[in-house]
């Protein structure tokens, strides 16, 4: 926009409907008026003297029009959710961390009922807790769960900066409810899942850049499951990977992940 | 007060065509090559895109749509090359999208769905609520904004589904059937949305109707196997028939010509 006003000639001249304007003068008036609320003002002012008639039958539509405004009252929109739960959450995912707060709920109240004699040290909480973040951020980008996919993946947000919110919202939902969990049963300490369900939160990423996240959360999964899990829960003894001395090579299991999630940011947006 | 004219709408444009393809491939899933060699170039209007069921119609559109990655040959949208450039954003930004089978989330209202696509497709903040309430009212849903998705009818949920593709005033236009499940009246109101759509942007409709066309369309894309049989508007496209062809129209025969002449029909239907 240039920082040029219109001449108070020019301002004159157009409040009283000149009809010997040029065209292209009126237009460029017109476009520049919409832009600036100084020549704005300045028209007004043009308007009551040079133009009272004009001025006189603003002054009698507004005086009729006066009790039917006052009347209106602008109906509320209605509105079920506030603006920003839906940037951060799509709306498939409050079912699945509502299920999740439950099931750790349910682990809670067996623990606290003595069952972890049945299960030996190895709590089926801290065998599930690395890998539950990752399946929350799998459900936050599925083509299967998601009605929307389609309709989100040809929009400019779709990508890495939108898999990132969504994977935030489930880390801040499902992380501090696995603390409590483990802080309150003492079956399992901070230290033991954390570093790993980060780790393998930005392994599923990274891998879903090439795959697609759901299908790598998927693989991580099973191969979880059947390598580490299983054998484990089998023996009734905590894994040696989540030993605590092991926090080193989860360390560079996430740092790992961050690097190739940022080097193939790219890639996201066509997902 | 928001300005009726912008720099960028009165910028001149710097490309010759809105939507331009040249041997354009899409594969489906492994094998199928569902486009197959498109040449197409395509300015503002409103395009009818024609073809037999499983044509490509679909894969084609998500081409534009830039969801699917054309594996050879050439896209442009607005002069820039989709495989070419890394940031889709900017194009994004400028393309409104309806699917086929479009998925929407059930307990939002019609106001909110429309205005979570705005946010997805990064309309500045301060002009979401004026542009939503014009893309409600553009396809006659005002009275229903604030009701939930669930309630409509299949016809106002199709409608809710147009008003989330112009509601960020896409310069191209892509609507995958978009008159499946209106009624008759609701069909020629749409009729007269798209005509007054596509004085200022590209509109692709696809559709297997070919009264749709005849009633809407300024230009016709006729589509068989992956393959552009015809381009052209549809007086050309009813010239080309003749009462050998089976058709209850002008504009059905020539369908029906140009596709027995092209023969390559899989099937009795």
């Amino acid at each position: 926009m240039s920082t040029e006003h219109a001449s108070r000639r020019l301002i004159d001249d157009y409040a009283r409907g000149d009809a010997a304007m040029a065209a292209d003068t009126l237009w460029a008036l017109e476009a520049h008026l919409e832009t600036c609320a100084p020549c704005r003002s300045r028209l007004a002012a043009s308007v009551a003297t040079e133009a009272p008639g004009i001025a006189t039958l603003v002054d009698t539509v507004r005086a009729g029009l006066a009790p039917q405004l006052d009347a209106a009252v602008q109906a509320p929109s209605r509105r079920y959710r506030p603006r920003w739960v839906s940037a951060w959450l799509t709306p498939i995912l409050v079912p699945w961390l509502a299920m999740t707060a439950t099931v750790t709920l349910l682990a809670l109240l067996l623990a606290a009922a003595g069952a972890p004699m049945l299960f030996g040290a190895a709590s089926p909480v801290l065998l599930i807790a690395p890998v539950l973040p990752m399946c929350g951020v799998a459900v936050a980008w599925s083509r299967a769960l998601d009605p929307a996919y389609e309709l989100t993946a040809a929009t400019p947000r779709a990508g890495l900066p939108l898999l990132l919110r969504r994977t935030v919202s489930v880390l801040a939902v499902v992380l501090p409810a696995l603390l409590v969990e483990g802080w309150l049963t003492g079956a399992m300490t901070a230290a033991q899942w954390l570093l790993p369900s980060l780790a393998f939160t930005s392994a599923a990423l990274a891998l879903g850049s090439v795959v697609g996240v759901t299908r790598a959360a998927a693989a991580l999964v099973v191969a979880w499951g059947v390598v580490i899990a299983a054998p484990a829960w089998h023996a009734g003894r905590v894994p040696v990977v989540l030993q605590p001395d092991q926090l080193p090579v989860w360390g560079a299991l996430l740092v790992l992940g961050i690097g190739a999630v940022i080097a193939r940011r790219r890639a996201y947006p066509a997902l | 007060m928001t300005p009726a004219m912008t720099a960028a709408d009165t910028a001149p444009k710097t490309y010759a065509w809105e939507i331009r393809a040249a041997g354009l491939k899409v594969r489906v899933g492994r094998k199928k090559m569902a486009v197959d060699g498109l040449d197409l170039s395509l300015s503002t209007g409103t395009h009818g895109l024609l073809g037999p069921n499983g044509a490509g119609k679909t894969t084609l559109i998500r081409a534009l749509a830039t969801v699917l990655r054309p594996a050879a040959g050439e896209l442009e949208l607005f002069g820039t090359s989709v495989s070419g450039v890394g940031d889709l954003r900017a194009l994004r930004r400028r393309i409104g999208y309806l699917p086929q089978e479009f998925g929407y989330y059930k307990r939002f209202t019609v106001r909110e769905f429309v205005e979570y696509m705005a946010w997805l497709k990064e309309v500045p903040k301060a002009d979401i609520p004026a542009a939503v309430q014009r893309a409600v009212e553009r396809v006659g849903l005002a009275d229903r904004a604030d009701h939930r998705m669930r309630t409509l009818s299949g016809g106002m949920v199709r409608r809710a589904g147009i008003a989330q593709a112009i509601v960020n005033d896409p310069a191209v236009l892509l609507l995958d059937e978009p008159t499946a499940g209106l009624d008759p009246a609701q069909r020629l109101r749409f009729r007269e949305l798209l005509q007054e759509l596509g004085r200022d942007t590209c509109v692709v409709v696809s559709t297997h109707l070919v009264e749709d066309v005849a009633a809407a369309c300024s230009d016709v894309v006729l589509f068989a196997d992956g393959r552009l049989v015809f381009q052209g508007t549809p007086e050309v496209l009813a010239a080309a028939g003749g009462a050998e062809y089976p058709g209850d129209s002008p504009l059905e025969r020539g369908y029906s010509a140009l596709l027995h002449n092209s023969e390559q029909q899989g099937g009795t239907w």
